[in-house]
């Protein structure tokens, strides 16, 4: 019999009478895990497009405390949600498994973090847009502590196809998301006839805020604009697939992964 | 010489309070104050204050601000009276202000327990007077009465345990010679109730439950012992009709929010407005809107009594006319897109399209989790004949999950999260208020949190998100002011004279704002 919670699916109503039998033979936490955490966090804790999860330390919660609060309440102005659905006892479970999960090694990077390095500055050219350490561009996300946020197989499928990871800050509760974070791709024409595309950096109802491939920051009221129109699914980034080699996207994913903002 | 001018600080100051329920009842006479929680016994939260207007509300300006040292939400909906304003505080506190400066006159500090339960924040949304005592609920689940002059406790009594999950957010309302109060706790499977408070004494008068038990009306609809813990919270403030002394008050969720197997049935009274005697407590009649809700769709908004009818905009994403005396319903209309009901038969009964329930793999369904609407008001102009409602555009994966009753925790069945890759937004929509044609739709980026304020000026005040204030021309629709408050607002505005001057006053961010036109 399959005890996984996908299964019960099959059951419908019959969630409720999960047999004490097959709650002993997957660990709770490991279920639980399964249900609410692995779809971000990758079915190993390996990370996706949330934190890799095997990482011996976790930026937003250094105790077991801290990591039930975030569990609890999620973290406002991410993708990590809140869980009103798991009980006290859910939560503490799901810890000791995430516990378990950090005793185990992460598998080696395939590339050359030092060559892959060489290529981020140079034929890669992403600092142009992106900033790592203090340094770049600010049209694309902050890639400092990227590699504790997002896995190597993520990292690399947003290199070769950028448009597939455009982030999703869309939040049922985002009650907090005071700015955007999901670099929408703008294009703003004013009553005057200018026109602008960019990144947009925030919006209200009657204002924008767009910043342009050259990091200029334009602000609109919305009275000014004769068109606004916006490109949801779009990327700036060009794809890397026939840019780079398979070998030199290993290097630079291995870069990437290496940039844990400290940790 | 001294002798007149302590006459006339005393009639510029006049003294405490003595709110009766003849000046309640008839709050329209005393326009320049804010007496109940709606501004009227009716819901209409509408000033007929008109010296702000289309023409001139361009030059609104701030006039002064009060910030709170606590950094829960700031929901309060003022109250204004004889030269004070009294507000709550989160998570469950209270103040008084000097009307004229902003000043603080007393303030409450409550004490509170570090284990509280709650779903959605430590928050409150306004105060109660009668007499010369003004009212605060508490997320603790007391109910006190404090005096208004002084802000000392006066009566303290427990409505529930706390510690089952029981919280009180709402702002109690007063009416005759009691106060009746509401209860949070949908999530925790509470049995929802509404109470009824001597006001002198804060001997409890009545309790409605809004889960009948066994042998009550409605016990049937809840399959086995669910309806033990089957919420129907009732944590947003009703109406009153003084007329046939009768208290409106809508209901929230069944318990398990998410998780409809094991509560078979409609699950009466749950997501209801319930019409209740003012001496009894006792059902005269209800309309349940949403019938063995797995949605989370709450019907904890403020109904809007408007000649013989009830209107209500539904956390579902219909718009409701019902007849006030006997709760028929009249029509039901979609003013959010909804994806969940096929039609919306002549008894109010809706059809339900497939595959809407809460899943495994999860349901996408409009309205999503936050409903068309929430919890903050609505707004009508007996001037425009127009319901006025803060509308949210947003869907939501539906869970469905593992269940059980433990005391004192979550118990929703289930989760829920936004739908990739689509942003929700919103809007300020003007309804006919007998059949709920829009008439005009002010877009707005986010969901909006906040509720409306219409005045005979013609403007009818709201709030976004991203912190604007703003003012909207009540025919049109057409924004004519704006003030960026710095902080997300999650509250209503209300409108009042001070030294003859008409503010407009609204809780944004941390702090509270009172805007009036310069000299």
């Amino acid at each position: 019999m399959h005890c996984s919670f996908l299964s019960w699916s099959r059951l419908g109503a019959v969630l409720l009478l999960a047999t004490a039998n097959c709650l002993a033979q997957s660990p709770p936490g490991q279920r639980l895990y399964s249900a609410n955490c692995a779809p971000c966090h990758g079915p190993t804790g390996a990370g996706g497009k949330a934190p890799d999860l095997t990482a011996p330390r976790y930026r937003h919660a250094p105790n077991d405390q801290a990591l039930f609060g975030i569990i609890r309440f999620g973290i406002p102005n991410s993708g990590m949600p809140l869980t009103r659905h798991l009980t006290d006892q859910d939560i503490h479970a799901v810890i000791a498994y995430l516990r378990t999960l950090q005793e185990t090694s992460p598998p080696p990077a395939r590339g050359n973090a030092l060559a892959g390095r060489q290529l981020y500055r140079t034929k890669g050219n992403c600092s142009q847009c992106h900033t790592l350490q203090g340094t770049g561009g600010a049209t694309g996300p902050d890639l400092t502590d990227i590699g504790a946020r997002r896995s190597p197989a993520y990292l690399r499928e947003s290199l070769v196809n950028p448009e597939a990871a455009v982030p999703e800050n869309f939040m049922v509760y985002r009650l907090f998301s005071l700015i955007p974070d999901n670099f929408l791709q703008v294009r703003a024409v004013t009553k005057d006839g200018r026109r602008i595309t960019g990144t947009r950096v925030n919006e209200d109802p009657f204002s924008i805020q767009i910043r342009d491939s050259s990091d200029r920051l334009h602000s609109f009221w919305k009275d000014d604009l004769a068109e606004l129109h916006k490109d949801r699914g779009k990327s700036p980034m060009p794809s890397y697939r026939v840019l780079l080699s398979e070998e030199e996207l290993d290097d630079l994913v291995a870069y990437l992964v290496s940039q844990r903002g400290g940790l | 010489m001294i002798r007149a001018a302590c006459l006339a600080a005393l009639l510029a100051l006049p003294l405490a309070a003595q709110v009766t329920y003849e000046r309640l009842r008839s709050a329209a006479s005393e326009p320049h104050h804010w007496l109940t929680y709606s501004g009227n016994y009716l819901g209409h939260r509408y000033s007929p204050l008109d010296q702000i207007n289309a023409g001139n509300v361009a030059r609104l300006k701030v006039a002064w601000m009060y910030q709170v040292n606590d950094l829960n939400k700031f929901e309060t909906s003022p109250l204004v009276v004889d030269g004070v304003m009294y507000i709550s505080e989160p998570p469950s506190n209270a103040a008084a202000l000097d009307l004229r400066t902003g000043r603080p006159i007393w303030r409450y500090r409550r004490t509170l327990p570090p284990d509280i339960r709650q779903c959605c924040g430590l928050v409150n949304r306004g105060l109660a007077i009668l007499g010369d005592l003004v009212f605060l609920g508490t997320v603790d689940a007391h109910l006190l009465a404090l005096d208004a002059k002084t802000g000392r406790v006066r009566w303290d009594v427990t409505v529930a345990d706390y510690q089952t999950g029981h919280t009180i957010t709402v702002a109690p309302l007063a009416f005759r010679d009691k106060v009746a109060i509401g209860i949070a706790g949908g999530e925790f499977g509470i049995r929802g109730f509404v109470d009824a408070y001597d006001a002198k004494t804060g001997r409890r008068a009545w309790r409605f439950w809004t889960v009948p038990g066994p042998g009550e009306p409605g016990n049937d609809t809840w399959g086995g012992d669910s309806w033990k813990y089957g919420a129907a919270a009732t944590w947003v403030t009703g109406s009153y009709d003084p007329g046939q002394n009768l208290l409106l008050w809508g209901t929230g969720n069944p318990g398990p929010d998410y998780q409809g197997a094991v509560r078979p049935g409609d699950n009466l009274y749950a997501n209801s407005l319930v019409a209740l005697d003012g001496d009894t407590g006792k059902l005269r009649w209800h309309f349940q809107f949403t019938p063995h809700d797995t949605h989370d769709w709450d019907a904890n908004q403020v109904p809007v009594l408007v000649d013989d009818l009830v209107a209500t905009a539904n956390r579902n994403g219909f718009y409701y006319v019902l007849d006030r005396q006997t709760g028929k319903f009249l029509r039901a209309v979609a003013y959010t897109k909804q994806t969940w009901a096929k039609s919306i038969d002549d008894r109010g009964r809706p059809t339900l399209l497939p595959n809407s329930a809460p899943s495994v793999e999860g349901t996408p369904v409009y309205p999503g989790l936050h409903g068309g609407t929430n919890w903050f008001s609505p707004s009508y102009s007996p001037q425009t004949k127009l319901f006025y409602v803060a509308a949210r555009e947003e869907g939501t994966l539906f869970y469905a999950g593992d269940v059980q009753y433990t005391a004192g925790a979550l118990y929703t069945g289930g989760s829920f999260k936004g739908i990739p890759g689509i942003e929700p937004s919103g809007s300020i929509q003007a309804l006919e208020v007998e059949t709920g044609q829009r008439r005009w739709g002010f877009p707005l980026q986010s969901p909006p949190w906040a509720g409306l304020l219409a005045t005979a000026g013609g403007l009818v005040f709201g709030a976004a998100s991203e912190g604007y204030v703003f003012a909207l021309d009540a025919s049109t629709g057409k924004p004519l002011w704006r003030f960026q408050t710095g902080g997300p607002v999650f509250a209503n505005a209300i409108s009042y004279l001070s030294d003859g001057k008409q503010h407009v006053a609204i809780a944004a961010g941390h702090s509270l704002l009172s805007f009036a036109l310069p000299d």
